[in-house]
């Protein structure tokens, strides 16, 4: 029955289907605060993907489940939840130089049971507040429904000073982030950016938990920023090319999710990460090509490529 | 002790003591091999198989066990590659969850039963909700899966510790690796039972990061992790039962965290030697 | 030097064997004939010729991804050979693996590993057998009290005692090294094939380690084939070395494998060995050309 509602909405011509859908002032809201996170979670995920640090970024979604349950529980709003717990939690990381790192044994036994316990004191503030069992699915998977136009203004707002703020560390900071060394040499505050660094992403991972919710921000941190760097080398493009894929994934969530009963996670989940499955099998195409071309180089080669 | 006029409560103690025993000892390993990650696999793949299983009309616990210990061999079978690239992997669990989303949505549309707390109890667990039947199954499996890493600890320590060697010894490493991997997978199945699918991890790694901080005698740790994680277990049951506010599965987590802390901060231990444990 | 006549273009079969300097062994513990070893569709090395004695200690060197290591796996049974017959204790590879004492090429374990030296020592002794050790006290189990004794004894032997109680990820690359040394004598070996000991010790402890091994080939009648980067640390201990280069190989006795000549012969390229004034072997113009210290190794550890 919901897939005959959603053929019979859908009519396969994307202007009227757009009317349609932005005549709702809920889906407005919905698409406008999807691009603002789209956008910032992308150029953030790349920095992060760039540095290796999505560990971290793993690390401040699951703070920001107990962030939103808590301003819940409090009766303020789950957005300040999100940012006040985000941004502590980056600072702890900060404070702590291993934290959002896996490592091996010992350390990663640690985050483990860091999480759990995060995502147990979530629960905890869900089960007393009582009658928001329902809730739970939203902040854990994301919802596009019910975003008013001051969330958006927020989220806009939060998202221009992120990303302002990266425009002005940002070349130094993809200097540490390729190679630390030669930068410390040439007198960037290698420690500092890293610090500012993880209060963006923080504030990233906050905006975006809101959007895919705490359990699939990967899809906007993560999956598209790895794509871009599956298909090309170039800095500038790459990054280009990450906003884009964001974007997409994000409006063609947005749709599907409208036209069908499934939540919008799923949908951003699924088409985030069909992209980075096509851009890693096109690069292995490419290399594969490669290979086979220069078969003749020599066995050491060869040897090399399979290591 | 009134609480043991209870059944809920008797059968929460019965299943939670045999669980938390196997993810004790399954933990230990788990730790030492540095595969703590696999815990975190598991616990999105126990979640998405077992709103499959519901979304399809069977039992929770079939698509718990299936979709947990199919997983770990598909990880076994790939081998120790597959963890080096963290984006990849966060990608595919990411993905993962949000097909876990798309089998609660279908649940809890297309059967009408009214439970929108499935996806809730899939994901924090609901151990005072066992009936009898349900706890003896998840003792009996539990026991086998502590039988079973017995049986295996002294091979499995030497593959741990150092693979070339026990290799060249005709300890079957590989053999050993998938085969420690099932375990995990079932033990992930009963823990998401226990403390739900998203807290399991913390049930795998608390005790046993603890114990091993405790002590480093291998066959010590991995009694100790296993009597820490029933200790814990109880005390997490104890507390919820006399704090009702609590949920259990909150409760268990808060004591293993604590327990974990404390090994952390309390027991110092001797510094390497400068310039040897940042190597 | 005119006694080595190596046929050593690459690819060609080494053909001669020089005998140890000492008496011919009775039966050789290691035995190459015409051996060959591919991995992948890529051909290592092969015709190499070698035989290792009771109580022998030979090196095996050579540059870079040249296959020294993967020589060792065909020993242990791991690697099948290509080609020509290998006997290991008279037997196939891979048949005598509890007669062999194997320490593989290595990082040091993880700093944060909370695992005794001396538990390390004991799975070499019963690591492969199945179920946990049951918790009887020594003094009703005999086998428990062998056990230990045979584990402090080779603590003892490779001199690890005052750090064997403390977490492995604690000890010091050295001491790490002579308890994986241990680990792989518990069991009293006939045979140790070690995998670049020396690698990533200091020079002190290299010394120190070489002098290790070379007093247990001597005093315990251990063989030991030993995969080296650099020769001069074992240099006084050893009896033999094997230099392989891309395709084929050349053994025989160190000094007179070890000479511009027969390097020369063995790279197609020229190849100069200098030797300093303190009895070092510097090779000059070895493809990839391997770090050869030029500084004296430490005198403390010899026995």
């Amino acid at each position: 029955m919901n897939w005959a509602d959603a053929s019979a909405g859908w009519s396969w011509n994307p202007v009227t289907d757009l009317q349609q859908i932005w005549a709702f002032p809920f889906m407005v809201n919905a698409f406008r605060a999807g691009t603002v996170v789209a956008v910032l979670a992308a150029v953030m995920g790349w920095f992060m993907v760039l540095r290796r640090q999505s560990f971290a970024g793993h690390t401040l979604a699951v703070v920001s489940f107990p962030g939103a349950a808590f301003a819940t529980l409090l009766g303020i709003g789950a957005g300040f939840g999100y940012f006040a717990f985000c941004v502590g939690g980056a600072l702890v990381i900060a404070a702590i130089p291993r934290a959002g790192q896996g490592g091996s044994g010992q350390e990663s036994a640690l985050t483990g049971t860091v999480q759990a316990f995060l995502l147990a004191c979530g629960f905890l503030f869900v089960a007393l507040y009582k009658g928001f069992l329902g809730g739970v699915n939203s902040l854990l998977f994301g919802s596009f429904l019910g975003i008013t136009t001051l969330q958006v203004a927020v989220l806009t707002i939060v998202a221009a000073a992120a990303l302002g703020a990266l425009t002005v560390i940002g070349r130094p900071l993809l200097f540490a982030s390729v190679d630390e060394n030669v930068a410390t040499g040439r007198g960037v505050p290698v420690r500092a950016l890293s610090v500012v660094f993880l209060v963006l992403l923080g504030t990233a991972t906050a905006e975006a938990s809101q959007i895919t919710g705490t359990l699939l921000v990967f899809a906007l941190l993560v999956m598209p920023a790895a794509a871009a760097q599956q298909l090309t080398a170039r800095p500038a493009l790459s990054l280009a090319l990450s906003v884009l894929i964001a974007l997409a994934v994000t409006w063609t969530g947005l749709i599907a999710a409208y036209y069908s009963p499934y939540p919008i996670g799923f949908y951003v989940t699924t088409f985030a990460f069909s992209v980075y499955v096509l851009a890693r099998a096109t690069r292995a195409l490419n290399t594969a090509v490669g290979r086979h071309r220069f078969a003749g180089a020599g066995a050491g080669a060869g040897a090399g490529a399979v290591a | 002790m009134s609480a043991f006029t209870h059944p809920y409560f008797v059968h929460a103690l019965l299943a939670g003591t045999a669980i938390a025993l196997a993810a004790g000892l399954v933990g230990y390993f788990l730790v030492l091999r540095a595969q703590v990650f696999t815990g975190d696999a598991l616990s999105h793949v126990a979640f998405t198989g077992a709103l499959a299983a519901l979304a399809l009309g069977y039992d929770l616990r079939l698509g718990l066990f299936a979709a947990t210990v199919l997983f770990a061999v598909l990880l076994g079978a790939l081998g120790r590659r597959s963890r080096t690239d963290d984006v990849a992997i966060g990608s595919v669990f990411s993905w993962i969850l949000g097909l876990g989303v798309f089998f609660l949505t279908l649940y809890t549309t297309s059967r009408n039963t009214g439970n929108g707390t499935a996806g809730v109890n899939v994901l924090f667990g609901s151990i005072f909700g066992l009936s009898s039947s349900q706890a003896e199954l998840a003792a009996v499996v539990a026991g086998f899966i502590c039988l079973a890493v017995l049986a295996i600890a002294r091979p499995l320590l030497f593959a741990s510790v150092d693979e070339a060697v026990a290799a060249a010894r005709r300890v079957p490493v590989r053999l050993l690796g998938i085969a420690f991997l099932i375990l995990v997978g079932a033990c992930a199945a009963e823990a998401a039972q226990a403390v739900g699918s998203l807290l399991l991890l913390g049930l795998l790694a608390a005790p046993a990061g603890a114990a091993a901080r405790l002590t480093d005698r291998p066959y010590h740790a991995l009694a100790l992790s296993a009597g820490l994680a029933v200790a814990e277990m109880w005390a997490g049951l104890a507390l919820s039962y006399y704090v009702p506010q609590l949920p259990p599965s909150f409760a268990i987590m808060a004591v293993a965290t604590a327990v974990y802390a404390v090994a952390l901060i309390g027991v110092r231990r001797p510094r390497a030697r400068p310039g040897l444990a940042e190597a | 030097m005119s006694t080595v006549k190596p046929v050593t273009r690459p690819g060609d079969p080494v053909r001669y064997r020089v005998p140890g300097q000492a008496a011919e062994p009775r039966f050789p513990v290691v035995s190459l004939r015409g051996a060959g070893v591919r991995v992948g569709d890529r051909t290592l090395w092969s015709g190499v010729e070698l035989d290792v004695g009771a109580g022998e200690f030979v090196a095996v060197l050579g540059p870079n991804g040249v296959g020294k290591s993967t020589l060792v796996k065909m020993l242990l049974g791991i690697l099948p050979p290509a080609a020509g017959e290998v006997r290991v204790l008279g037997e196939a590879p891979g048949r005598a693996g509890q007669r062999i004492g194997y320490l593989p090429q290595r990082r040091s374990f993880d700093a944060s590993l909370r695992i005794r030296g001396i538990d390390i020592v004991r799975l070499g002794l019963d690591g492969d057998r199945w179920g946990v050790p049951l918790p009887v006290p020594a003094r009703f189990s005999a086998r428990r009290r062998a056990a230990r004794d045979r584990i402090a004894e080779v603590v003892e032997l490779v001199g690890a005692s005052a750090y064997a109680h403390r977490p492995i990820g604690e000890c010091s690359g050295g001491e790490q090294q002579r308890l994986l040394i241990a680990q792989a004598l518990v069991r009293d070996p006939e045979l140790l094939l070690l995998d670049e000991p020396l690698d990533s010790l200091d020079l002190s402890h290299q010394g120190a380690v070489a002098a290790l091994i070379g007093r247990i080939c001597r005093e315990a009648g251990v063989s030991v084939v030993m995969v080296a980067h650099d020769v001069n640390p074992i240099l006084p201990w050893l009896d033999r070395v094997v230099y392989i280069a891309e395709g084929g190989a050349v053994a025989g006795r160190p000094q007179e494998v070890i000479t511009t000549e027969t390097l020369s012969r063995l790279y197609g390229v020229p190849v100069e060995v200098l030797r300093t004034s303190d009895g070092r072997l510097v090779v000059v113009g070895q493809p990839e050309a391997p770090a050869v210290h030029t500084d004296r190794h430490a005198e403390g550890g010899k026995p």
